[in-house]
């Protein structure tokens, strides 16, 4: 049976009794030679890397991340030079999975298809489509499974119980909560102990399928998590992209410490 | 794709929310879901709750002041040969434009939900304004998001806001207009959907917005109707709808009643902007032929480069400002039922002085463009020909740009 590279990790990361640490950074940011090098030097602790396309109208995402997708809008950006950057990446760490994040628009006007199949080419292994959700994705995401890519379907707790069965039985390897009511970057204002009910009542319906929390985790926050399949932390990442840049000091260094630092709170 | 009669436009949708199978939808986060949902459902029982709908007529007649006026612009029919030029004079409406029957409809679910917040966008500051109004009648809460730029540039409005006790929230992303109030609203939305209403302030964003929207302003078309019957004793045989199109909630409104109408006897004109005659920017998807892309949940003709990112627009009026249009507009007109086009800012500037010269009468930058149309059309038109022009907002909002642009107002 065909086992995705997103599969394998979480399999990996059981076995030694974690959660996958999954990382956020946008492609581009604050150029394409330097997201790639972060990519790289992340993805020495990052378990899973997920990059974002940036879009300059991101309806779900706050400040840090709007700033670094304006950012590497304003460098020049193209959604080809995002797959090339994960090509290169894809070179060097083959093993590592890669998760394409934006909006419908982009993929839109690239034509579905051909977007998939340059997906396919540059050995991307997940999408998340923010404003595209359930069951209006059931078709792109029947299209994303034929050529091995894992649709990414997203829960919130605004999700209703008949709802979440329904994107659980048409979800794939991996399922995204999102913690709470906010868009990306915002403090966490649930108690860690409700989310992990909530996380807990997703993975009783099914129990095979990889849950990973996002939205508010933190080096302050990440600990109390740990107990998930896996956790994102993507607008901490931005914002020390943007601090590294407004003081003049070495970005890659800069974010490869963070994350190792998330890494070893959650080891 | 075709359109069908006897049946409202704003419910000529599919089970997915779009409209011709290929404008609109809902292209929300799942945070949203559940929110757009409960929304949907309680608008559907609303409008079909005979108390409900007495309750809105109430306040339509007595609050807003219904039915505004229809009067022929006599002297500007005169100077301009050909047509007769009329207008709706929407304007007169409570707080001086059509935003106010969205935003009162909006107040008015936000209380059946249940809810003690109420957020909504603005371009011009009308829509902020009559939902800071409208707030303040029915005892909400309410936060407007406005682009930094539009808050500069449309002053009266925001001190209208702030004296009905609203709080304008400025946005400095992006292009700081509209486009980018409405992103941050929807974002806010995102954050507190739990207690808090969101307003659409025209008729673009998700599905049920732009049926809501449409829903409300579709009171100028019905008032109309019966105007046009008192006042020629039928419906004449040559009627033109003039009316300007940012988001298209005024057109919407203005057309709605007279859609299943044949267009050679009814025919319906929508005037983008074309921004500065000197600009390549604009504000006009529909008539400079964007293509179709996906902007604040829906689909529909959006100014954006080849890679889906979209571009800054630039008009003088702050009401036309926006990349997107309603998803109505697009299947109208790829239904051939409206016609649209665009006037320039230096074009509308010209109508306004015009229609000021001759008439008592100050409409807005926005209807300015409307105006701009029918002048001129209408001298190539013969004498038993309506033009009527829906003139949906009022100048005073705009006297800082006026007395800039023509050292006047």
């Amino acid at each position: 049976m065909y086992k995705s590279l997103i599969h394998q990790t979480f399999e990996l990361t059981r076995k030694e009794k974690r959660p996958a640490l999954l990382t956020y950074t946008v492609a581009g940011d604050n150029t394409k030679k330097i997201s790639l090098e972060i990519l790289k030097s992340i993805s020495k602790y990052a378990d899973i890397c997920e990059l974002g396309f940036p879009h300059n109208t991101p309806i779900a995402d706050g400040g840090q991340i709007q700033t670094s997708a304006y950012r590497a809008i304003k460098n020049g950006i193209k959604i080809n030079d995002v797959f090339s950057i994960v090509s290169k990446f894809k070179k060097v760490k083959k093993n590592k999975p890669i998760i394409l994040m934006g909006y419908y628009n982009m993929i839109y006007q690239y034509n579905e298809n051909k977007f998939l199949n340059k997906c396919k080419k540059s050995k991307v292994d997940g999408l998340i489509v923010v404003d595209l959700p359930f069951p209006e994705n059931k078709k792109f995401a029947v299209k994303c499974k034929k050529k091995n890519i894992n649709f990414i379907q997203l829960i919130s707790p605004t999700t209703s119980k008949t709802r979440l069965n329904q994107i659980i039985k048409n979800s794939h390897d991996m399922i995204y909560y999102i913690s709470m009511l906010s868009t990306t970057g915002g403090i966490l204002k649930v108690s860690p102990k409700k989310i992990l009910k909530e996380y807990s009542f997703i993975k009783k319906q099914n129990n095979s399928k990889n849950v990973v929390i996002g939205f508010g985790i933190t080096e302050k926050t990440i600990k109390s998590l740990k107990k998930a399949d896996g956790l994102v932390v993507g607008s901490a990442i931005c914002k020390e992209i943007t601090n590294s840049i407004k003081k003049r000091q070495n970005a890659v260094t800069n974010v490869t410490n963070v994350v190792k630092r998330l890494k070893n709170k959650i080891k | 794709m075709k359109l069908k009669k006897k049946i409202p436009l704003i419910d000529q949708h599919d089970k997915n929310g779009f409209w011709g199978k290929k404008f609109g939808g809902s292209y929300i986060p799942e945070t949203l879901k559940k929110p757009v949902e409960d929304l949907t459902n309680k608008f559907e029982k609303l409008r079909r709750d005979s108390q409900f709908i007495k309750k809105k007529d109430f306040y339509f007649k007595n609050y807003i002041g219904s039915p505004t006026s229809f009067i022929k612009l006599e002297n500007l029919s005169n100077h301009l040969g050909g047509a007769q030029i009329w207008a709706k004079v929407v304007s007169e409406a409570n707080g001086g434009a059509h935003k106010i029957y969205n935003a009162t409809v909006h107040a008015l679910i936000c209380k059946a939900m249940g809810k003690k917040y109420i957020v909504g966008d603005t371009g011009a500051g009308y829509a902020g304004k009559m939902l800071s109004m409208a707030a303040k009648k029915f005892g909400l809460k309410c936060k407007i998001f406005m682009g930094a730029k539009d808050i500069k540039r449309q002053k009266p409005n925001c001190d209208a806001m702030k004296k009905n006790g609203a709080e304008i929230v400025p946005v400095y992303s992006g292009s700081q207009t509209l486009v980018d109030a409405v992103s941050e609203c929807m974002r806010y939305w995102v954050s507190n959907c739990d207690n808090t209403h969101m307003c659409v302030g025209s008729t673009v964003g998700p599905n049920i917005f732009v049926k809501i929207c449409g829903w409300s302003t579709s009171q100028i078309s019905k008032e109309l109707k019966t105007q046009l019957k008192k006042e020629f004793n039928k419906i004449p045989k040559k009627i033109k709808l003039i009316n300007c199109v940012g988001g298209g909630s005024s057109a919407y409104g203005f057309w709605s009643e007279f859609i299943d109408y044949n267009k050679k006897q009814i025919e319906l004109i929508g005037v983008e902007a074309g921004g500065p005659k000197k600009s390549k920017l604009h504000a006009a998807p529909l008539s400079r032929n964007a293509k179709i892309g996906i902007l604040h949940g829906a689909a529909s003709y959006v100014c954006q480069n080849n890679e889906g990112q979209i571009h800054e627009t630039e008009s003088i009026s702050a009401g036309l400002d926006y990349p997107g249009v309603s998803p109505i507009h697009c299947f109208l007109k790829d239904t051939k039922r409206a016609r649209y086009t665009f006037a320039t800012d230096e074009e509308a500037l010209n109508a306004y002085k015009l229609v000021t010269k001759y008439e008592k009468l100050n409409p807005s930058l926005e209807p300015s463009h409307a105006f701009a149309e029918a002048i001129k059309i209408a001298p190539q038109l013969s004498k038993d020909t309506i033009c009527i022009v829906n003139s949906c907002g009022d100048a005073k909002k705009d006297r800082d740009i006026l007395k800039k642009r023509l050292g006047k107002y």
